[in-house]
């Protein structure tokens, strides 16, 4: 277990001794960034809450950089681990700087004053998430976008090894998104920093995640890296979905499809078919499309959407029988949609060709 | 924070307390002064150095107004300051001693131990005062802390505990009423609260008190600023929680406690003065505020006694009657501004 910073042993964690999940196995190294998915509810922030000591284990042990995590004293810990959380803070009168500042309290002294020490990690720190600008801005009048990145900016100039963050991207838009994993990954990189989260966006857990755990019904159903985790069909499973679709190869995800007689038929392909798909989806209109090969970029959203989708094999060349049922399938719609350009159509693939003059004639 | 700025913050603070000082000693000074019989501020200093004078005004500054004033800037100090730590304690501004009913539980409990004992006259002793008027602020305020974990809002609590000050306060009148014996019609007084009859040897007792009381909570002047930004932050700042809250009930009952044996309740001070003191130092810093809370209560209660006994003379109006007057508008700006903030 040395190679180890975090790992956890048959921990098992819960509310009042009720246990909600057992036998937690978490094995993470330093500067490795970890997080937690898993659907509403699945019990994400207790397992965080636990690992803070924020509620006691009701079985097992943690260890941090080589200690029983429950034997450390408040003082250690606070020296090694810092926190984003969910729950609000409502300091009064209080700047973004004091709140920020607030981190520096396991370094300073019996009456928490700040030294210039201090006051220029802060800054860094302010400086790093790009939150300078809002140093004697009162911290209850920003954004819950702003008051998140203060949240980071506390947490680093905390000077943490492991920090641990509650589903830190909620609150932020997408440039907020980036900028914010952008700066954990930096932090991992540069500084070692080891990442315990929980996200919900499973596009950006992918992404930025060394070590993906997830959590369903009482244990956690599987802990690797993301190529471990993501294979098809297991989001699905993961979730429960009953209803819509997720790509695990692309993150590509779509509503419900139409069911029903088909009555458009889309050819598509290169991503020019993907919003057509949509649009009728929306509208409620059952639809079939082709021919598309199982790369190309409309076949994730065809293949959610479509109630037939006409597919090659990847780099294999189309068969007649493949022609055939595209023709029958645009001749058993009332309409039919050719997304194509073909007007540059030079040294393209005969059948397609003759596809697009068939459905030509027919409309 | 540039150099700068921190110089510019540190001269607001230093003029802050310097106001509060000087209006500290102001307020002394008047409040020894004035009165039905107004003796000049030159013949009270020269009494003071022990020479000269009436024998009369000798013996109203020495022993009526000067231990009097002295008592209402401690006891005033000791209220604020309780206040505040309560206000800390439930994150909500407009908690204090006297709308958590922790006041009127002291008050109980004192006037309890009083007709018990001055009926079968025994005489009771200052400390036996604070004694059960701490028994009675621990009381309602383990009431407030268990009222504390079933309701979510804080309003709620707010409102809970106004209901156990209003259950305490009629049990009080009750046993006040029926307990009409002449040495209790003091009492009566002291159940509407007023710092008139305390004399030298009650001073040094709150002094030592409120004193040790106020010196500890200076002390945790750390954690409680950990403590501002929420419990789990602070925990996983390495503060002891636990300990802590523990810390903060018990030194804001004594204040608290200290304060109503003495003067009986005294309403708004805990929460007034402490907005006022982070409005004037542009913070909530805990090492500021808690010596602003203090200076800023022994302010507020001095000119609140000193109203309290000039308006109406030579009839004394109860202190609670002038510090509602102030401290009311106050409570009701705090909840219109937070609304406001919220929306």
């Amino acid at each position: 277990m040395k190679e180890f910073y975090f790992y956890t042993e048959g921990m098992t964690v819960g509310y009042h001794g009720v246990p909600l999940i057992q036998n937690i196995e978490i094995r993470l190294k330093k500067g490795e960034i970890f997080t937690l998915i898993g659907p509403n509810g699945a019990g994400k922030t207790t397992i965080l809450k636990s690992i803070i000591r924020q509620l006691a284990l009701i079985g097992g042990a943690a260890y941090l950089d080589g200690s029983k995590m429950s034997e450390m004293t408040g003082k250690e810990l606070s020296k090694k681990l810092s926190v984003v959380l969910t729950e609000r803070v409502r300091p009064e009168l209080m700047t973004c700087e004091d709140v920020v500042a607030t981190g520096r309290y396991p370094y300073t002294g019996k009456f928490g004053v700040l030294s210039d020490g201090d006051y220029q990690i802060v800054k860094e720190a302010m400086e790093l998430v790009h939150i300078s600008e809002l140093a004697k801005r009162d911290f209850l009048k920003t954004s819950d976008g702003q008051k998140q990145r203060v949240m980071l900016a506390r947490a680093i100039c905390q000077e943490p090894e492991i920090i641990v963050l509650d589903e830190p991207t909620s609150f932020l838009d997408m440039r907020y998104k980036l900028e914010f994993m952008s700066i954990i990954q930096r932090m991992s990189r540069k500084k070692n920093l080891s990442v315990i989260m929980s996200l919900h966006e499973l596009d950006l857990a992918e992404r930025v995640s060394d070590k993906i755990a997830c959590v369903k019904g009482d244990k956690i159903d599987r802990f690797g890296s993301p190529e471990e985790i993501f294979t098809p069909g297991y989001v699905q499973s993961l979730y429960q979905m009953t209803v819509g679709s997720y790509d695990e190869r692309t993150g590509n995800y779509e509503l419900e499809s139409e069911q029903g007689k088909p009555q458009v038929f889309v050819l598509a392909g290169n991503g020019t078919g993907t919003p057509v798909y949509r649009r009728l989806q929306r509208q409620g209109i059952p639809f079939t499309t082709g021919i598309l090969w199982e790369n190309d970029l409309d076949y994730p959203a065809a293949k959610a959407l479509a109630t037939e989708v006409v597919s090659v094999k990847t780099f294999c060349e189309i068969k007649e029988e493949e022609l055939q049922r595209a023709k029958e399938l645009a001749d058993s719609c009332q309409e039919v949609i050719c997304t194509l350009d073909l007007k540059d159509c030079e040294g393209w693939n005969e059948k397609i060709l003759e596809l697009s003059r068939y459905i030509a004639k027919t409309s | 924070m540039t150099l700068q700025e921190r110089k510019i913050e540190k001269t607001r603070y230093f003029f802050a307390f310097l106001i509060l000082i000087v209006l500290t000693i102001v307020f002394l000074a008047v409040n020894v002064c004035v009165g039905s019989v107004n003796i000049p501020f030159l013949e009270v200093l020269q009494i003071l150095r022990g020479s000269g004078a009436e024998a009369v005004h000798g013996d109203i500054v020495l022993q009526i107004r000067f231990p009097r004033a002295l008592a209402a800037a401690i006891l005033g100090g000791g209220l604020a300051l309780s206040g505040y730590l309560l206000q800390t304690f439930f994150h909500n501004p407009i908690a204090g001693p006297f709308t958590l009913g922790i006041s009127s539980g002291a008050k109980l409990m004192v006037s309890l131990v009083m007709v018990l004992l001055l009926g079968n006259s025994i005489h009771i002793s200052s400390l036996a005062m604070i004694g059960a008027a701490f028994v009675g602020a621990m009381i309602s305020m383990g009431f407030v802390l268990l009222m504390s974990r079933v309701m979510e809002q804080m309003s709620m609590l707010i409102v809970s505990g106004v209901m156990i000050g209003y259950i305490c306060s009629a049990i009080t009148d009750f046993v006040v009423t029926f307990a009409d014996d002449a040495d209790i019609v003091n009492l009566h007084n002291w159940s509407k609260g007023s710092f008139s009859g305390i004399g030298w040897d009650n001073v040094a007792i709150m002094t030592v008190v409120i004193f040790v009381a106020s010196f500890c909570v200076f002390i945790m002047s750390k954690p409680i600023s950990a403590y501002q930004m929420g419990e789990a932050y602070a925990r996983n700042l390495g503060l002891n929680v636990r300990r802590f809250r523990a810390l903060l009930v018990l030194l804001s009952s004594i204040l608290s406690a200290c304060v109503t044996a003495f003067a009986g309740p005294v309403s708004f001070v805990g929460i007034a003065v402490p907005h006022l003191a982070k409005n004037l130092f542009g913070t909530s810093k805990p090492i500021l505020m808690i010596p602003a809370c203090f200076l800023g209560g022994a302010v507020f209660c001095l000119f609140c006694d000193l109203l309290a006994r000039v308006v109406f003379a030579p009839t004394e109006l109860s202190i609670s009657t002038i510090t509602a007057v102030f401290g009311a508008p106050i409570v009701i700006w705090i909840m219109i501004r937070r609304k406001r903030e919220q929306s």
